[in-house]
């Protein structure tokens, strides 16, 4: 990516009737760089990728990529700019073929006239067919997504994120019903991903985050309670005592 | 009100027989011998204020008047000839009918009109004074003031105000003009208004007062007016809360949409048709039997929800467009059983004597009856309603199923019971809309389906899940219509409501009073 | 081609099938007229009812193609396509009452008779341009999309969806019956338009001109039927189909779903637009009834005993139900609705795939 954008949250709350699911957070994503999530449930994870991807405006606070101001965004302006998200449960197009999910979510004009004289020419299937081989789903390729396995479903709506070609990728709790091996290899898909992209990753497992290795930022309460490498953070006597205090 | 009047009448009629004969007998002077002798004698009739002449001018102004050569004035009843003023029997040969002309009409519509003013019947006073009001001249002043000395009935003692007020202004004293504008001026009445307007270019002195009293009585019109509309929505509003309460337990709480829902309103108006039937051979309950239905048709529609929801609707779950259409086709046959079992016509539910005629308010705001108990019936269905979800173990249970089922079915509620039961409230309360409906509309198998989209945009409009924003929804949505209503036609009217709740939802998509937060996306 | 295969239809086999079937069928259909001309005491003559009925239920085939494309494939369960139905037939209507010309019974050379009798002293704006035929045509895709863009814009910007969008068309269409209810709306009031004389030239009253509308009415199926397949099967296709499977998704890959929806639903309106001006000149009148509540929800029963999400469903239940009304109408008027209401609950709870969905189970 040259140069890229940089991901920058400055004192964001998300009031929800009196319950502040975020209160203040501030965070910032510089471009390539691999950054994890962490923090108990109800901290404001997955409240921050919804504030981040447009599903949910702040109540206040500045949220930009780049230069560009993504609380006047809508979702579907988001995803355009180069930010891509995978849910926390999977979440893909069961009525269609693992193929035809990824070509939705391959970049290209998104408008309805284009999407009807799309052909997909020889240049789109090899795109395809190759991040199929590298999410290991080529053989499934014909087949409707809604049969696929839990962990399978993982793999294809990373595959789809990779299609998106974005800039910036939100992955929500991706090894969630991974076994061990997929897990590390997930763990290898992202770490080589970054660099060339931004990556912000939420996950509960802190055996995944520390295979990451990389920056990470504690979240509870809605705000950060702390932030640095792997090991900061778990001598924090703050994280500590969220984590295992109670 | 009757026996003050009436001992007054035998006061009048044992302290006064011999002098008001003679006095009466005196006025008849002349009568019949010309038409401008015919013409005096009837206006001194009617300046006598005596109501005993009052027979002897109806019969001149039918042509039952006769009079014989020797001056004896005869009248012809359906009994038979009798003498005018004694009453006694007599022989009608030789005499001749008294004749009218125009001049004698006149005078007898002003007399009669005076003397009806003092009539023992209250509905004939009422039109005298109309009477008097329209013919207007200061002749009336002096009898207007002994009727208005006499009168207890508060509505005919207005309009005889009004009359006393027109006349006035009709006299040549300035003091009296005055005092009749001002007493026009004081009313709220389009009649009194048109006077003064009328009376405005022959008083050109007095334009300046003429005007500030049309002000006033426009003002006043213009609060009567106000008044008027609010109750007109008010009543919308609570014939739209009726209908869309149910639906707010149903589709709201539940997430149900029920298109069969207005077709559950339908029975319970058929309900209340039957109870009516079979009460016709118990005369001492039949006034009854609206109350009685109440209950009934609760009982009958919640039967029937509770069967649609356990045998079809559970089975949809989560699949809301086809619940829709699901219920669709139930409505359907529903109000295709009734078009076979009672007939395609509208049937006839009678109101009750307590729930007919209409209420005059201070200020002449006209209220029917039968509105005004729905519109407290409304209140106290939605009271109870409110009372059933926040204040039984049963809407505890609900709230809890609704909310968060899984937990609520691991804390041993049996979450199906509750769904039966909670679709069977909703549908209940469907049937008792019925039974209030059948008062103002039209019993027919159709009777439900003007009903259901209205009640959606109510409990969309007000927020889906919240009963205050039902009541807002319905009474706000009641009184915007009728308040477009005299502009634009009562079926633009509702064009526009339409359209306006559609932009509306624009703005707020999640209506009036919004649940909030995440358990709102879900 | 690609080799993407179309999920709705993963038996090939039954896919073959139904296309000759509907081949057939259409074939079937084309040579109606022409077995209309035989003598009556032919075997094979078809009855003037049995032709003027199926020309009536090729325009149905169209609506249900239209509300198809909405509901299967987009996933807008639209209650008011009758109201598109019915404006495009409104507007072919006007057409046709400018055609009458001098002919009416008052005689008035421009003015229809219903202006006459309430004394329009001119032709309101609103009907100028209509005695133009191909300014009519163009009013009848026109008057639908443009009314089904605006409701669209409103509804699916604020991501109104599934029965709030339902109850919101139910609405459109009421509110539009009520509105042309009224004689002062310029539209006939109650009555609507009827009496038509002529169009292109030709009376409508003869063998030919009926023979002509219904090869109209044919070919427009026909074609419709190529363009709902041509968008089904590209991109744009399963673009749909995934919004109405997950719309948020779809945004969240960047796809502005409020465009899509409302490139569907306004194509979807027009397709209905075109059915109802078929529809008009062979049944001979239109009238507030068409915008009927009732109508368009018995139109999404036709798509859903066919199968929707199948094109070939649609055109099946719009002649499957309709046969079966016409039927059931003569022979046992009181049943009818009994049976239809019986096909909503025995199709949503028992055949949520319609017939092709049964047609699918037996091959499997």
């Amino acid at each position: 990516m040259s140069g890229g954008r940089r991901l920058y949250l400055d004192g964001v709350s998300v009031v929800f009737d009196g319950f502040r699911a975020l209160n203040n957070l501030s965070l910032i994503v510089e471009p390539g760089e691999l950054r994890s999530v962490i923090g108990p449930n109800g901290a404001g994870k997955t409240t921050m990728m919804d504030v981040i991807t447009g599903k949910t405006r702040p109540t206040q606070g500045t949220v930009n990529f780049g230069e560009i101001d993504l609380t006047r965004m809508d979702e579907a302006g988001i995803a355009n700019l180069g930010i891509g998200r995978k849910f926390q449960k999977p979440t893909m197009f069961d009525a269609l073929t693992v193929f035809e999910n990824m070509e939705l979510a391959l970049k290209a004009p998104r408008g309805p006239i284009a999407c009807l004289r799309w052909k997909l020419t020889g240049g789109a299937r090899a795109q395809i067919e190759q991040t199929l081989e590298e999410i290991g789903l080529q053989e499934r390729a014909q087949d409707l997504a809604g049969i696929l396995s839990h962990g399978q479903r993982q793999w294809l709506e990373i595959g789809m994120l990779l299609m998106q070609d974005p800039e910036l990728l939100l992955v929500d709790e991706p090894v969630a019903g991974m076994t061990d091996a997929e897990t590390e290899q997930t763990a290898a898909l992202l770490v080589r991903i970054a660099g060339r992209r931004s990556v912000v990753v939420v996950e509960h497992d802190l055996e995944f985050v520390r295979a990451l290795g990389r920056r990470v930022t504690v979240l509870c309460d809605g705000s950060v309670l702390s932030e640095g490498s792997i090991d900061h953070v778990q001598n924090d006597p703050r994280v500590i005592e969220v984590y295992l205090g109670r | 009100m009757k026996h003050p009047l009436l001992a007054f009448l035998l006061l009048v009629a044992l302290a006064l027989p011999a002098r008001a004969q003679d006095a009466l007998t005196a006025a008849l002077e002349g009568l019949g011998t010309g038409f401008n002798q015919t013409a005096e004698a009837v206006d001194r009739l009617g300046a006598s204020g005596d109501p005993r002449a009052l027979p002897l001018l109806r019969a001149l102004t039918e042509g039952r008047l006769l009079r014989r050569a020797d001056g004896t004035l005869l009248i012809r009843g359906e009994a038979g000839v009798i003498e005018a003023l004694a009453g006694a029997p007599a022989e009608a040969a030789e005499a001749s009918p008294v004749r009218l002309n125009n001049r004698v009409r006149v005078a007898l519509r002003g007399a009669l009109g005076r003397l009806q003013l003092l009539s023992p019947d209250a509905a004939e006073r009422q039109a005298a004074a109309d009477a008097v009001f329209r013919s207007r001249s200061a002749d009336n002043v002096a009898v207007l003031e002994t009727a208005l000395g006499r009168e207890t009935v508060p509505a005919i003692r207005d309009r005889l105000l009004l009359a006393l007020a027109a006349s006035r202004l009709m006299a040549s004293d300035l003091a009296d003009k005055m005092a009749g504008i001002a007493a026009l001026g004081a009313s709220a009445s389009p009649e009194a208004r048109a006077v003064l307007l009328e009376m405005r270019g022959a008083n050109p002195g007095l334009a300046a007062q003429i005007d500030e009293a049309v002000a006033a009585v426009d003002r006043r019109l213009a609060i009567r007016r106000a008044a008027e509309t609010v109750f007109q929505g008010l009543s919308l509003g609570s014939v739209l809360l009726l209908a869309a309460l149910g639906l707010a337990v149903t589709f709201g709480v539940m997430g149900v949409i029920n298109m069969a829902h207005g077709e559950f309103v339908m029975l319970g108006a058929y309900t209340t048709f039957i109870v009516q039937e079979a009460l016709r051979t118990i005369p001492a309950l039949q006034p009854w039997s609206l109350p009685l239905a109440v209950p009934i048709a609760f009982l009958v529609t919640a039967a029937c929800g509770a069967a649609l929801e356990r045998g079809l609707i559970r089975h949809l779950y989560g699949r809301p467009l086809e619940t829709l259409l699901m219920t669709f086709g139930v409505g359907m046959m529903i109000q295709q059983a009734v078009r076979l079992a009672f007939g395609a016509q509208n049937r006839e539910i009678i109101s009750p004597a307590w729930m007919q005629g209409t209420l005059m308010l201070p200020g002449g705001v006209a209220v029917t009856q039968n509105r005004l108990w729905i519109l407290v019936f409304s209140l106290v269905v939605l009271g109870l309603t409110v009372a059933a979800i926040r204040l039984t173990r049963f809407g505890l249970e609900m709230r809890a199923v609704t909310q968060k089922r899984a937990i609520a079915a691991s804390m041993g509620i049996r979450t199906g019971r509750v769904d039966a039961l909670t679709f069977a409230f909703g549908s209940g309360i469907a049937g008792i809309a019925g039974v209030a409906l059948s008062q103002i509309d039209n019993v027919s198998p159709n009777l439900g389906t003007g009903y259901i989209i209205d009640s959606f945009l109510v409990v969309v409009f007000g927020g889906v899940g919240s009963l205050a924003g039902t009541l807002v929804g319905a009474f706000g949505l009641g009184t915007i219509n009728k308040i477009l209503e005299p502009w634009a036609g009562a079926v633009l009217a509702k064009v526009f409501v339409l359209v306006a709740v559609m932009l509306f939802i624009q703005r707020k998509p999640r209506g009036l009073f919004a649940q909030k937060g995440r358990a709102a996306d879900a | 081609m690609s080799l993407a295969v179309l999920p709705a239809a993963p038996d090939a086999r039954l896919r073959l099938g139904l296309r000759a079937g509907l081949g057939l069928f259409i074939l079937l259909l084309a040579v109606m007229p022409l077995l209309n001309l035989l003598p009556v005491s032919h075997p094979l003559h078809v009855s003037d009812f049995l032709v003027s009925i199926t020309g009536k239920w090729i325009c149905y085939a169209i609506l249900a193609l239209s509300l198809d494309l909405a509901w299967g494939y987009a996933g807008i369960l639209s209650l008011g396509h009758g109201a598109f139905f019915a404006l495009g037939g409104y507007a072919m209507g006007m057409h046709l009452m400018r055609l009458i010309g001098p002919r009416g019974s008052y005689g008035h050379p421009i003015l229809p008779d219903f202006m006459v009798f309430l004394g329009y002293q001119e032709l309101p704006w609103y009907w100028l341009g209509f005695d133009s035929f191909p300014f009519a045509m163009l009013m009848v895709l026109l008057v639908p999309g443009t009314l089904a863009l605006v409701v669209g814009w409103l509804s699916f910007r604020s991501r109104i969806t599934g029965v709030y969008l339902s109850i919101l068309t139910q609405a459109m269409t009421f509110a539009l019956m009520l509105a042309f209810f009224r004689n002062d709306m310029g539209f006939g009031g109650n009555n609507g338009f009827t009496d038509f004389k002529e169009l292109l030239g030709q009376p409508l009253n003869t063998t030919a001109m009926r023979s002509g509308l219904f090869y109209a009415s044919l070919l427009a199926l026909v074609l419709s039927f190529l363009l709902c397949l041509r968008i089904t099967r590209s991109k744009y296709g399963r673009v749909l189909t995934a919004i109405r499977d997950a719309e948020s998704r779809v945004r969240f890959l960047g796809y502005d779903t409020t465009r899509h929806k409302l490139f569907a639903f306004v194509l979807s309106a027009m397709l209905a637009g075109v059915a109802g001006a078929l529809y008009v000149p062979q049944v001979g009148i239109i009238n507030p009834g068409e915008f009927s509540p009732a109508n368009s929800i018995e139109a999404v029963i036709w798509v859903a005993v066919g199968g929707r999400g199948t094109l070939v469903g649609a055109v099946l239940g719009a002649f499957t139900v309709n046969g079966l009304k016409t039927w059931l109408t003569s022979a046992a008027p009181d049943l009818w609705l009994f049976v239809l209401g019986g096909l909503f609950v025995l199709v949503t709870l028992f055949l949520p795939k319609g017939l092709i969905g049964l047609a699918k189970g037996r091959t499997k």
